[in-house]
């Protein structure tokens, strides 16, 4: 299997791309690079000439890509879009990864099918990742709402918390709503009328 | 009976108000479907979403099926455009910088405009644009193609993006999908100088979309979605209505925009530069009005025509417009019908009565801004 392939990362958070470029390198990939921001692309892709380019699905600058694969010519070493109807298999995979891959015309499957393979793996690591630590954010949000509404109750009816605790999840039972709803409303109507 | 789950892509922007608005007042629901907007975060998501069966339809720019049909830009499939969504609604600016050196033009004039853009510094003029197969790009070339001294550089800018490109001097000049041409100029970063519509009066711009095997495969499903729409697209065009949808388009969940970037679009008055006072631009945007939902084949032949397609391109063109869906599913419920599905593209110049299947209806101006007139009544649908 030869590594010798050019492989351009786009993605703003230094973060995520310094991840997957680790992927790769770890994979035996020499020729990595990232860039932030498509607005420079066309001189990247000029410059790194790369085989593959490696977008996140939700990354607008999609759009601009597509563009350049779009008007640049054979020589210039056109992008095109990676969606191999004869692997559904991937192609599924990199859609529910959330990893975008486009790919110079003509370019040998086999060659750049480890590539996608890695590029898949991370990403779905790196959103398993992200959705864990998103609920963990939420978790601790909501808390400090339930928190702030249960102080809210404690006040204007003179109750101890737990009391204050029961009257919200009593609310929520009856209306056949969530905990943390009741509480925002309640928090978002003393708001107001403060 | 429970209703039909339908997942329907789309970009959020002003002209989505028709699918926004057969889910939210219930059009959708009284067609016995369950309306699932998902949005998207960019032309080319969207179309792969679409033609992997991910989305069972999808709110497209016009010209994405017609190139999908020819084969062009990354992922062939056979799309189909089974009805219009929204006609016009777009606007061509230039950088405040620009607008400065070109000095006073009046608004509206492609000719002047060009003119005065050649006169300029002999350096490409960059203009960004949304996506390469949008009715933007095919306005735009059209435009420029009429003067070749005028060298043009076209960059794909996502239409969020557009202000923040042209407030860093990445593009000199934009032509965008509203709220994004009022979001520039309530910034201060440009201006606006012509609509879409100065170049051609009446172009189809969004189109409601699927997959060509879905329709055939889901009859029922096709029918109460193009009802939905189009009863939602006539409720659109009625003045009365309108403070109404700006308030329901605003929404966190929807364009998540003040409502006075979402105003000029629905009410037809632009603020063409900052501090100024709203000007008003006829037919601006329409999504009902003078037959703007009918999918016209012959509309379909000129995109095919501009993206450089033969004959047999074109005649495929026509195929993925679908008028005979449209007479078929919204005939019954009184649409009115024109008797042609093409039409020569470019002769009308002044609101025309023309035979229908009511008696008349009132065709708005499809004029050229260079007079050019476009006949495929010999080129057949494939």
């Amino acid at each position: 299997m030869r590594k010798d392939l050019s492989i351009l990362v786009v993605e703003a958070d230094s973060v995520k791309a310094k991840n997957i470029i680790d992927a790769l390198l770890e994979a035996g990939w020499n020729y990595v690079h990232a860039i932030a921001q498509v607005s420079g692309l066309e001189q990247s892709v000029a410059k790194h000439a790369p085989d593959i380019v490696l977008i996140d699905i939700a990354n607008p600058d999609r759009d601009t890509l597509e563009h350049i694969g779009a008007v640049s010519d054979a020589k210039s070493r056109a992008v095109a879009m990676f969606v191999d109807q004869t692997d559904q298999h991937l192609t599924q995979a990199a859609l529910a990864a959330g990893v975008s891959a486009y790919v110079v015309d003509g370019l040998q499957m086999n060659r750049i099918k480890s590539v996608i393979e890695t590029a898949i793996a991370r990403f779905q690591m790196m959103r398993q990742m992200q959705s864990e630590l998103d609920a963990a954010k939420q978790a601790l949000e909501d808390r400090k709402t339930v928190d702030r509404a249960k102080g809210i109750l404690m006040r204007k009816r003179s109750i101890p918390e737990d009391e204050a605790y029961k009257l919200i999840r009593k609310a929520a039972m009856d209306q056949g709503r969530k905990v943390i709803d009741v509480a925002q409303a309640l928090v978002t109507a003393s708001d107001l009328l403060s | 009976m429970s209703n039909t789950v339908l997942n329907c892509g789309y970009v959020p922007l002003v002209d989505s108000a028709p699918l926004i608005i057969a889910r939210e007042l219930g059009f959708a629901a009284e067609e016995g479907l369950d309306l699932n907007l998902i949005q998207q975060p960019s032309w080319s998501a969207l179309r792969d979403m679409l033609a992997l069966g991910h989305l069972d339809a999808a709110q497209m720019l016009s010209p994405m099926p017609v190139a999908m049909s020819l084969g062009l830009g990354g992922l062939p499939a056979k799309i189909d455009s089974l009805m219009g969504l929204s006609a016009n609604g777009t606007v061509f600016g230039v950088s405040t910088r620009l607008a400065d050196a070109l000095g006073m033009l009046p608004f509206g004039d492609p000719n002047l405009l060009l003119s005065a853009l050649i006169t300029r510094d002999p350096q490409p003029l960059r203009v960004g644009v949304p996506f390469p197969f949008s009715m933007h790009r095919l306005l735009l070339s059209y435009w420029i193609g009429t003067a070749p001294d005028l060298k043009v550089e076209i960059v794909t800018v996502p239409p969020p993006r557009m202000a923040d490109a042209v407030a860093e001097g990445h593009v000199d000049a934009f032509w965008v999908g509203e709220p994004w041409g009022s979001a520039i100029v309530g910034r201060g970063v440009g201006s606006i100088l012509m609509a879409g519509r100065h170049v051609w009066g009446f172009a189809p711009e969004k189109v409601l979309a699927a997959r060509h095997d879905w329709i055939a495969d889901n009859p029922d499903t096709t029918r109460q979605l193009m009802r939905a729409v189009y009863q939602s697209a006539r409720w659109l065009d009625l003045e009365k209505n309108k403070p109404l949808a700006i308030e329901i388009l605003g929404r966190s969940e929807h364009l998540n925009l003040a409502h006075e970037v979402i105003e000029p679009a629905v009410t037809g008055f632009l603020t063409l530069t900052q501090g100024g006072t709203p000007t008003k631009v006829d037919r601006f945007l329409m999504f009902h009005n003078h037959a703007a939902s009918f999918p016209w084949r012959s509309q379909a032949a000129w995109i095919a025509g501009q993206l450089g397609a033969d004959a047999t391109g074109i005649g495929r063109a026509k195929q993925c417009f679908r008028t005979d869906l449209y007479r078929e599913n919204l005939g019954p419920i009184g649409a009115d019908l024109p008797g042609a599905s093409e039409k020569i593209e470019g002769t009308i110049r002044e609101e025309t009565a023309v035979a229908s299947s009511r008696g008349q209806m009132i065709l708005a101006p499809d004029a050229f801004f260079d007079g050019r007139t476009f006949d495929f009544a010999a080129t057949a649908a494939e």
